[in-house]
């Protein structure tokens, strides 16, 4: 947007530090072409990430006594249960099979007792319960019978995504969509280039950050047997230059794997760079059309803990039952990164930190600049949480909304290059068809504009609410317009009924006088 | 203790108004005790009676609107609309000129609109453009600068009745400025450097800002230090400053190249303050500016070409606060028509094409 940005000088950012790194990668397509990857608004929060990044990952968890596996924890339908409460499972074995075309099933996290099958509150801002399967351990953590060690390689890419699929895959960067669906569009649309976003840009979240520290060639590998799905030849994997051993670990093994099928690049640290078309953007100089998918331009993106969760499954035969989650925040004692069972009760997983409940003001399940408000913390852990937060009244910022002074921060930090302060002026004044002509569809609730508001304007706030609201109403007028439609049906019907009798009775009455037409004939 | 529920973020940047507030009175600071410094007493009377009123009618509006008095007075808004009022009146102006300059800034200028935020046009040029036209003399006499506790300088009580008691000035301590000698100079067929000379113009002087004028728009140099201290601090953006600052000097440069013995250069247009504290503080006001930084840059070469027409061909020696209202009011219109482009949309907002061969 800018031809020359004034700041750099006074950030010492004019000239690129990046690219005075030895390892730096500048093959970047958008260089080559002559034009400069664009980024577009962002901010730079509080990275917050130095509690945690540097402690390896705890693999010690000790199992809960029990397990609330959520039967809807991904995008689509929620998985329907195929055992009964009382049964006797193992580890890894399937407890819940996916319906429909965009769905996943759920796998038993460890062996034990099918406990009940019941509602329970699930990992959303109200805790409302919804069905919940209960497994209880035995503590014996028995595997089942897991096949001999697979050559994946030699399956057929759509046996790639089959596998994908029955392991319960889902996107482990938040969004919880069911991976074989977004394996199978890329086979479908021929995609060029997977997209691996290691970016993690919410501040606290170093899950990715660990991962790729300490389990680079396993993600490396799961890229590999991801391109062999695909039937693409080309991965590359976006990492933030503030996770530099990261990025040297993941080179290290891409270097060493990939036969240069896997390239590992350097992104700017800024929030949301882990955004999934800012990352496209970045990397391919592509840009994602308002109406289409990111396959649409040829690329395909992953999570670096879906690639390793995808090389689990198809190497291994494991499907997903426990992820790398980052327990963090003010009011956590010893924040670190857990690889814990799923369907853990968040307030264990919390507990086993140290954290001071008295000094928690309040709850998060995901980064504090994107991540949902839990009400409490007993609620279980699902496939889609990156991170579970316990923050001080400190951390929270309060929310005490002054005027907009019309300071334009929050055009220039929107990723999307909407005007946040106008939609606002337009919903505030109940104007909700106005903003939509400002691009509210378009917003992504990055949160970057609430963010640097001197004013406290709580805008995504207002954005969700407008949208659910014009959600709601199109609910409404569909219906009003269907009860139109049937009782303009009805009134027709009941028409065509009265005309049609009144053509039976007239054929009657015709058909009464004919026989004296004959019999005068007669 | 309770868990609030609220949508994310939950993290939140330092920057509140106040603190930007704050942080733009301290970047007009320097230049604002420059100009007490010339002009002595007088000057810092005028100055204190404009802030207060300006507060006091604040704190008047608030109340009578029923909203938080403290809190809003606290962001420190009105501190600085007040002060940046003062800084554009004559500095041996009566005291009343202040209170009435601070009434159509903070009640008609801001309050009547709605408060912070709400206002149309900048409070400040629009009270200093009523006060010229309302009170043309008043507005008008311009103290030459005096070094201070010299015996040129007017002592304390001396002072205290030219703000308070209606003295008028002696004669021979008040001329015109600069841009105003040039102006007057010419209209009686003289040339401009014999009027530059006639008038003791110097470059530095005028950059540092010795010279007759407004309480604070002398100083070219304390301001442009003032507002690149504004910029680092990310207070303000490039947009404005650039692009009003460099449509003057593109336009003094054309003129002066067309016509040396009448048009000044672009130094002389650069080095007033009215200009620098105008293109940095004044144009760069949030409310009343656009808020995309192509529609900034059109507000700003807008600023600039009214600034230099106003300057050269209008019938007032000086042309920021024109130049900047006119501007303002076509905020709306600049907002309306220029936005940035919503990604994946090209800027009529249709979704972008396909790429070929996809589907």
């Amino acid at each position: 947007m800018a031809l020359f940005d004034i700041h750099a000088l006074w950030d010492g950012k004019l000239f690129d530090v990046q690219s005075l790194l030895p390892d730096k990668p500048f093959e970047f397509k958008g260089l080559l072409k002559g034009n400069q990857p664009k980024i577009r608004g962002g901010v730079h929060p509080e990275p917050r990430k130095e509690a945690t990044a540097d402690r390896p990952i705890d693999t010690g968890f000790p199992l809960p006594p029990m397990l609330y596996l959520a039967l809807w924890q991904h995008v689509g339908k929620p998985a329907d249960p195929v055992v009964k409460v009382g049964d006797r499972v193992l580890k890894g074995q399937l407890l819940a099979v996916s319906q429909g075309l965009v769905s996943a099933p759920i796998h038993a996290p460890t062996s034990g007792i099918v406990a009940d099958i019941m509602d329970y509150p699930s990992a959303h801002p109200s805790a409302l319960p919804t069905p919940t399967l209960l497994l209880e351990p035995d503590g014996e953590d028995r595997w089942m019978e897991l096949p001999e060690k697979i050559d994946p390689f030699s399956l057929s890419p759509e046996e790639i995504s089959l596998r994908v699929g029955a392991a319960g895959v889902v996107g482990l960067g938040g969004a919880a969509f069911p991976s074989a669906v977004k394996l199978n569009l890329g086979r479908r649309t021929k995609i060029q280039t997977l997209l691996i976003n290691g970016g993690e840009c919410e501040p606290y979240l170093t899950c990715d950050d660990r991962l790729m520290r300490e389990r680079a060639r396993v993600i490396v590998d799961g890229i590999l047997i991801m391109l062999h799905g695909l039937g693409a030849q080309k991965a590359i994997v976006g990492i933030e230059d503030n996770k530099l051993e990261a990025y040297t670990t993941m080179r290290m093994a891409a270097d060493e794997l990939s036969e240069g099928k896997v390239e590992i690049a350097l992104v700017p640290s800024f929030y949301p760079m882990g955004w999934d078309k800012q990352l496209i953007g970045y990397l391919t100089g592509k840009e994602v059309p308002a109406d289409g998918r990111a396959t649409d331009v040829g690329v395909l993106m992953h999570n670096v803990g879906t690639a390793y969760a995808v090389q689990q499954a198809i190497r291994h035969g494991k499907p997903l039952i426990s992820r790398i989650v980052t327990v963090s925040g003010g009011a956590v004692g010893s924040a670190r990164n857990i690889e814990a069972p799923i369907g853990t009760s968040l307030a264990s997983l919390l507990a086993h930190c140290d954290y001071r409940p008295e000094d928690t003001a309040r709850y998060v399940m995901g980064g504090p600049m994107m991540g949902e408000s839990l009400p409490h913390p007993n609620v279980p852990l699902v496939k889609g949480a990156c991170g579970i937060l316990a923050l001080t009244q400190e951390e929270v910022s309060a929310t005490n909304a002054k005027s907009c002074i019309r300071c334009s921060r929050c055009v220039t930090a929107c990723p999307v290059g909407l005007q946040p302060l106008e939609m606002v002026a337009r919903i505030r004044a109940g104007q909700l068809e106005q903003s939509l002509k400002f691009g509210l569809k378009d917003c992504i609730s990055c949160g970057s504009c609430s963010y640097v508001c001197p004013s406290e304007i709580p805008l995504v706030h207002y954005f969700k609410y407008a949208n659910g609201e014009l959600l709601t109403r199109d609910q409404a007028n569909h219906k009003a317009e269907q009860t139109k439609k049937l009782a303009e049906e009805k009134l027709a019907r009941l028409e065509r009924q009265k005309q049609e009798a009144a053509a039976a009775a007239a054929a009657r009455k015709a058909a009464a006088k004919k026989p004296k037409i004959t019999e005068q004939a007669a | 203790m309770s868990t609030s529920m609220l949508s994310a973020p939950f993290t939140r940047s330092e920057l509140q108004i106040q603190s930007i507030m704050l942080t733009v009175v301290l970047a007009l600071a320097p230049g604002t005790a420059w100009g007490v410094f010339i002009f002595g007493w007088p000057a810092l009377f005028i100055f204190i009676v404009t802030v207060a009123s300006a507060v006091a009618f604040e704190a008047a509006c608030l109340m009578l609107a029923g909203k938080r008095v403290d809190a809003t007075l606290l962001d420190g808004s009105a501190l600085l609309s007040g002060w940046l009022i003062a800084l554009t009146l004559p500095p041996w102006a009566p005291w009343w000129i202040g209170v009435v300059g601070a009434f159509i800034g903070i009640v008609v200028g801001k309050q009547v609109f709605g408060g912070l935020g709400q206002n149309l046009f900048n409070p400040a040029m629009l009270a200093r453009v009523a006060l010229l036209v309302s009170f043309p003399v008043e507005m008008t006499v311009w103290a030459n600068p005096t070094p201070p506790f010299s015996s040129a300088a007017p002592g304390l009580m001396e002072s205290i009745a030219i703000t308070f008691g209606g003295l008028t000035p002696a004669d021979g301590s008040t001329g015109a400025t600069m841009l105003g000698w040039v102006k007057t100079e010419f209209s009686q067929g003289r040339l401009l450097d014999q009027s530059l000379a006639t008038g003791d113009y110097g470059f530095y002087k005028s950059l540092l800002g010795w010279t007759g004028g407004s309480l604070g728009e002398t100083s070219a140099l304390f301001y442009l230090v003032g507002g690149v201290w504004l910029l680092k601090k990310q207070i303000i953006t490039w947009q404005i400053p650039f692009s009003m600052l460099a449509t003057v000097a593109l336009l003094a440069s054309l003129f002066t190249l067309l016509d040396g013995e009448r048009y000044p250069g672009p130094l002389f247009h650069l080095t007033s303050g009215a200009l620098m504290l105008g293109a940095f503080f004044i144009a760069t006001d949030y409310v009343t500016s656009p808020n995309s930084p192509v529609g900034q840059m059109i507000f700003g070469a807008g600023c600039g070409l009214l600034v230099y027409v106003i300057r050269t061909w209008g019938s007032y020696p000086e042309g920021v606060a024109f130049a900047v209202l006119l501007m303002n009011s076509l905020t709306p219109v600049i907002d309306h028509y220029v936005r940035p482009r919503i990604y994946g949309r090209n800027r009529k907002g249709k979704p972008l094409e396909l790429p070929e061969g996809r589907e």
